[in-house]
């Protein structure tokens, strides 16, 4: 890990103009920046921690039923939110399929959103990577890639984004509020990541020295709590990322899709809406010919960036199930594997089977 | 540059002096404090050997720089006894073979606290394996393991009605 500067700031305002100085980083809990740093992917210059500001750990509902989630919220602290996880269970779901409850108890909100990329290239400082090291080339094109984006990848970049937690808030029309030096403005997260094109090393919109400080859900999207669900296909059962995800949201009524909330996960740089598949859902009868419709429409575009045309006909696959468990209904309580296609034989104990 | 952080570990306060911020949570513990029950596996928050209740929340220490944690409250394995008596996740890992090379059980130990006081898991296998995928084994004790967080859930429970009655 390389020597840095350790910095303090008391209020955001501290925080901002601290960032200002180029080769600063903030720090949230540092699951990532920290794992990176030892690995040397990551070399601030300076550490500016924002784990002692007031006002970012707060989740507060809006008046007209928006929620604020501040920016230094632990994952597991929102996904166990009763009244969150009411409201937004998709949500719950997601941040509970995703790392390890020790993990999930440290990693903030913002932190989940700027996480890096875990393609393996990017983590090796001896290969070629453009997102890590602009015009050096990228030894992902040509390697071991059956992990990598089949959506919105560029020959310069076919890394993925590694959240379950983005999926869906991006399907829910999150905004992200941002502050930086100019003061603060808010960015729709589906707007928030940035496609690689020739620019991979520009992960997200973000300026130099901005920092988010939190993301927003409309009330519109606690429309969707009946028949919301996140679905993710992992390599093992638990903590591990996913291979694909889906997140969907149905409104249902007289037996027929009002409206339709669909976004993919681990096919893209970027969380992955799908919108035209959504649209084709409106009106619909919630049936496995529609489920099955959506999800062409959803991966009509996309190609394999190298080894890894499995993983649309998966994501096809991981969609249909996201919505087929979505208009059965979210249940009461989470599963016990959240988001996991396993599932225990009906309560009973289990204690010589697949998952030991 | 120097610095100091206080911690608070096992009740004990403790100042130390850091001439470096890098220091994480486990090197403080073990290099500095000699409180080396904390185990370095990985180091990179994949294997959980390092699990430590950090202000009453299990964590990887080795993801956590001391110098962010100024003022904080850790519990470590070392803590957890109490006179010559086990925790009671300490006497149900022994009692049900929990362990073999024993490399992982204070992550194991720490972290299944962690999940009895979230309450999320019960005494459902299912859930208690999922809660417990942080904490990897590679003697592969997960059986025994499973059993002793379901005992000791068990016991815990128990325990706590009697003290309420």
């Amino acid at each position: 890990m390389n020597r840095f500067e350790y910095i303090r700031p008391r209020s955001v305002a501290e925080a901002v103009a601290a960032a200002a100085i180029p080769g600063s980083a903030y720090l949230a809990a540092g699951t990532n920046l920290l794992d990176l740093m030892k690995i040397g992917v990551a070399r601030p210059g300076r550490l500016i921690d924002l784990n002692h500001l007031p006002g970012l750990d707060a989740i507060e509902t809006l008046p007209g039923g928006a929620v604020r989630i501040g920016a230094q919220v632990r994952n597991a602290e929102l996904a166990h939110d009763p009244e969150f996880a009411r409201r937004f269970p998709a949500v719950a779901e997601a941040l509970l399929s995703g790392a390890s409850a020790q993990l999930r108890n440290a990693a903030t909100v913002g932190g989940n959103l700027m996480q890096r990329t875990r393609c393996a290239w990017f983590q090796d400082t001896a290969s070629a990577c453009n997102r890590r090291e602009p015009g050096t080339g990228c030894d992902a094109l040509g390697g071991e890639n059956r992990m990598h984006a089949v959506l919105g990848w560029s020959e310069h970049c076919i890394a993925t984004h590694p959240s379950d937690f983005c999926v869906p808030l991006v399907a829910l029309d999150a905004v992200v509020e941002i502050e930086g030096a100019g003061g603060r403005r808010d960015i729709p997260l589906a707007d928030f990541h940035l496609l690689p094109g020739t620019t991979p090393e520009r992960e997200s919109v973000l300026a130099p020295g901005e920092l988010v400080i939190a993301v927003r859900l409309p009330a519109e999207a606690a429309g969707f709590a009946a028949h919301a669900r996140y679905a993710k296909l992992r390599e093992r059962t638990s903590y591990a990322f996913a291979v694909v995800s889906a997140a969907a949201g149905l409104r249902i009524a007289n037996g027929r899709i009002v409206e339709a909330r669909l976004a993919l996960g681990g096919v893209a740089a970027k969380p992955w809406r799908a919108e035209a598949a959504e649209a084709s859902l409106a009106g619909a009868a919630p049936d496995a010919d529609a489920f099955r419709r959506a999800a062409e429409i959803a991966m009509a575009e996309a190609k394999p960036s190298g080894d890894n045309a499995f993983k649309i006909e998966l994501a096809r696959r991981i969609a249909i199930r996201a919505l087929t468990q979505a208009a059965a209904g979210t249940p009461d309580r989470l599963p016990a594997l959240p988001a996991s296609s396993f599932a225990s034989n009906a309560g009973a104990p289990n204690m010589g089977g697949l998952h030991v | 540059m120097s610095m100091s952080v206080t911690l608070t570990v096992n009740r004990v306060p403790h100042t130390v002096q850091l001439d470096d911020p890098r220091v994480t949570l486990l090197d403080l513990l073990r290099e500095r404090l000699d409180l080396t029950g904390t185990k370095k596996g990985c180091d990179r928050g994949q294997c959980g050997a390092c699990t430590i209740l950090l202000d009453g929340r299990r964590v990887n220490s080795c993801l956590a720089l001391a110098i962010s944690h100024d003022g904080a409250e850790i519990q470590t394995i070392e803590g957890l006894a109490e006179g010559g008596a086990l925790h009671p996740v300490q006497a149900a890992f022994i009692a049900h073979d929990a362990f073999q090379c024993g490399f992982c059980t204070p992550g194991q130990i720490m972290s299944a606290i962690g999940l009895i006081d979230e309450g999320q898991a019960g005494e459902d296998p299912e859930r208690v394996r999922e809660g417990m995928s942080g904490n990897l084994c590679r003697c592969g004790a997960y059986r025994g393991i499973t059993e002793a967080v379901i005992e000791a859930t068990r016991s815990m429970a128990e325990d706590a009605q009697e003290k309420a009655a």
